[in-house]
């Protein structure tokens, strides 16, 4: 019995702790299809580059060797210049690569993105950047269990890495559902061309958007490299595989609509380990895609999305 | 003195030549009206003004100022603001929502809640109906919030795009009513209607157009009363 509950508190814990991060990722996708209406398949580079900037971070400030501990404010400074570099490449992506398509057709922005999500891989696998081998994150928090429940070990990087998703999808939810530019970014999002007419920058309230996205995006993947040290080379499958995840997410959540990815993003986290845990670690990725095809099926517009008619 | 000005306007939607040299001004103080046929470019010239789309050829004055190549949001800081065909109302944010989105670019919020109270004496039903979702209002509501909101951006010139499209007969002519007095307070009116019926009576000033080009312009009291109109606009054979 004990063993039971053990193994529950422990699948529950990992789901919402890589949840949250899935959601923050999908944040990104769904505020920029919730504008522009493309997926931004460069989105999950972005979340290369956050890990990899903040391995470098902290190689370079000395953390790397296992006597170095890193203070407690180590992580947050990573964090906030990973967060605030990726920032800024999201904007570069979106000014040289989306913004000369804007009015041009939708696939044709569709394969500029797929374009600079393999740009960004190959160059990341530079030998002067991040280069082409895996790397391990230094490990900026004491490996300390800060509780237990049942059995099971709340680690303070689960905590610590939750809490801050939560904190950032909090500050999110706050800037776009209270704020003046939240606003313009709703309407943009409903009529860009009215949104033009009420005095709102559009181009300037889309390169926010890009912003913002890839900040969280940046934020994501340090904190998913602090649970899962090992981080891949920047062209490797497996960033494809949790771009792909908070993708669908995003799609499950309803795409364009912020409350939904992060519901959907913990949603997929929770489905994921509790699959592995209870029916069979083969198939973690499956149960993902059968829930995509599920809501494709059933609720296209997802669970939290309205439907639309598409407009003539 | 002429407050907005368009000499030899030509608009190319790919191979359609939508407008063919359409010169229009427009005095400040009037109201005046584009008429014409549906497909005749009427709510193009609205949207050549206000920036929404770049003209292939002409020129347009707003007050002695250029406004070519000026995006939207720069156009309205001048005094201009374009209710579109539409309504245009975003049906996913609130009645208030709607209404702080009109006055955007304002920073005297002194002044915006003035503007309020005199959008709320003109639309009273906007007032109650503040909370709710915009999609949720009626036709008629919309129409009036819609032009609530660009009321809000303190124009000098309003264009107003079939204001009275898909309205009941009694709701027209409250708009109508509505659009006199927003002028009588001093606001230039530029009205697309395809009620040529109202939109002559409320005019100071009418254009005639077909199929992207001015037929005829004259005082409306006068349109109004020629044969040729009567027969092709106002349904009197």
């Amino acid at each position: 019995m004990n063993a039971a509950l053990q193994t529950f508190f422990e699948t529950l814990i990992n789901g919402l702790a890589v949840g949250s991060l899935y959601a923050l990722v999908a944040l990104g996708y769904t505020m920029v299809y919730g504008i522009l209406k493309f997926i931004n398949f460069a989105h999950s580079d972005i979340v290369v580059l956050g890990a990899w900037i903040a391995f470098v971070l902290a190689r370079s400030l000395g953390y790397a060797t296992p006597d170095a501990a890193a203070p407690w404010y180590a992580g947050l400074l990573i964090l906030l210049v990973a967060m605030t570099a990726c920032g800024a490449i999201g904007y570069a992506v979106e000014r040289l690569a989306y913004k000369p398509l804007r009015g041009a057709p939708r696939l044709n922005v569709l394969i500029t993105a797929i374009g600079v999500s393999l740009f960004l891989q190959n160059t990341g696998q530079l030998s002067f950047l991040f280069g082409a081998s895996p790397q391990r994150m230094p490990s900026l928090l004491p490996d300390t269990p800060l509780l237990t429940v049942f059995g099971a070990r709340v680690s303070l990087v689960d905590v610590v890495g939750a809490g801050t998703a939560v904190l950032l999808m909090v500050g999110l939810e706050y800037l776009i559902f209270h704020t003046k530019l939240g606003r313009a970014m709703r309407a943009v999002s409903y009529n860009t061309s009215v949104a033009s007419l009420m005095g709102v920058n559009v181009n300037a309230v889309i390169s926010f958007t890009f912003v913002v996205g890839s900040a969280l995006a940046a934020a994501a993947g340090f904190l998913y490299s602090m649970k899962y040290v090992g981080i891949k080379q920047p062209a490797d499958a497996g960033w494809v595989m949790l771009g792909l995840k908070a993708f669908v997410a995003a799609v499950v959540g309803g795409i364009g609509n912020i409350r939904g990815a992060m519901i959907g993003g913990v949603m997929i986290g929770l489905l994921e380990f509790f699959g592995a845990a209870y029916v069979s670690t083969q198939y973690r990725d499956v149960y993902v895609f059968a829930l995509l095809i599920l809501v494709l099926l059933f609720r296209p517009a997802g669970l939290f999305g309205r439907a639309t008619v598409e407009k003539v | 003195m002429t407050m907005l000005l368009l000499e030899d306007l030509n608009v190319h939607y790919g191979a359609i030549h939508a407008l063919r040299g359409v010169s229009v001004s427009v005095e400040q103080g009037r109201v005046v009206t584009l008429i014409g046929a549906n497909g005749a470019g009427k709510s193009t010239i609205l949207r050549a003004v206000s920036g929404m789309i770049r003209p292939s050829g002409g020129r347009i004055m707003f007050e002695g100022k250029s406004l070519s190549g000026q995006p939207p949001h720069q156009i309205l800081r001048l005094g201009l603001a374009h209710v579109p065909e539409g309504r245009g109302i975003f049906a996913n944010l609130t009645v208030d929502e709607n209404l702080e989105l009109g006055a955007y670019q304002r920073s005297d919020p002194e002044g915006v809640r003035r503007d309020r109270e005199k959008v709320y004496e003109l639309f009273p039903r906007v007032k109650e109906r503040l909370k709710q979702a915009a999609g949720t209002l009626s036709g008629g509501e919309q129409q009036m919030l819609a032009i609530g909101r660009a009321l809000l951006a303190r124009p000098r010139l309003l264009l107003l795009d079939e204001p009275s499209l898909g309205l009941a007969p009694q709701l027209v002519q409250t708009i109508f009513r509505i659009i006199r007095e927003i002028n009588a307070q001093g606001t230039t009116i530029l009205l697309v209607e395809q009620n040529a019926n109202m939109a002559l009576a409320v005019a100071h000033h009418a254009y005639v157009l077909e199929v992207g080009a001015i037929r005829m312009h004259g005082p409306a009291a006068d349109l109004a009363k020629s044969d040729e109109v009567r027969k092709a606009y106002l349904g009197h054979g």
